[in-house]
């Protein structure tokens, strides 16, 4: 079953409530999603870390229902 | 399960360079894992595959043995990257070749 981006947005959100939630649907069929994430939590942060952060917040819906979501995260300044 | 583990522990400790995927570098069955394969070519440096769509055990193992939730995933000296997105930030920022690269034998 497809999850809609609003959903993704509101479960990260959840999780870390600093981030700035950026979603793209790239197929245009509620199945192939992009995200960006930014939060003061990734700071300093290893990248497999910042990712793992956000596969959490989506309660091991990643690589089930949620089958393609390309994830990126920052933190708000400076590192990039 | 923690035959897996084993299994999955011996491979990445004597392999520099592997990519767990779905498919072969070749015939790469998965967009994600095809990127994959796509970054590592560019890199110029040998690199290992496992199709974990040969072998359930190392499918499902795998997950667990690094806590992370997809395939592809790549391990370096070891260690475990991470996914298709972070070799491709990796690579944009040139760490992945410095990784890679870097104290190769």
């Amino acid at each position: 079953m497809p999850m809609a981006a609003k959903e993704i947005e509101r479960l990260i959100r959840e999780a870390i409530p600093d981030a700035e939630v950026t979603i793209r649907d790239l197929a245009g069929d509620g199945d192939h999603y992009a995200a960006r994430v930014v939060s003061a939590r990734f700071a300093g942060m290893p990248r497999v870390k910042q990712h793992q952060l956000v596969y959490t917040a989506l309660g091991g819906r990643m690589g089930g229902e949620l089958h393609a979501l390309q994830l990126e995260t920052a933190a708000p300044t400076g590192d990039e | 399960m923690s035959d897996a583990n084993n299994r999955i522990g011996e491979i990445v400790k004597n392999n520099e360079v592997v990519l767990f995927m779905k498919g072969t570098p070749l015939f790469p069955q998965c967009g994600f894992s095809s990127r994959a394969v796509t970054i590592l070519e560019h890199l110029g440096a040998p690199f290992e595959t496992v199709d974990v769509l040969q072998d359930p055990e190392i499918r499902q193992g795998i997950k667990e043995y690094s806590d992370w939730p997809t395939i592809p995933q790549l391990y370096v000296k070891g260690e475990f990257v991470g996914g298709s997105d972070i070799m491709m930030e990796m690579f944009k920022s040139g760490e992945l070749q410095q990784l890679v690269g870097a104290e190769a034998s």
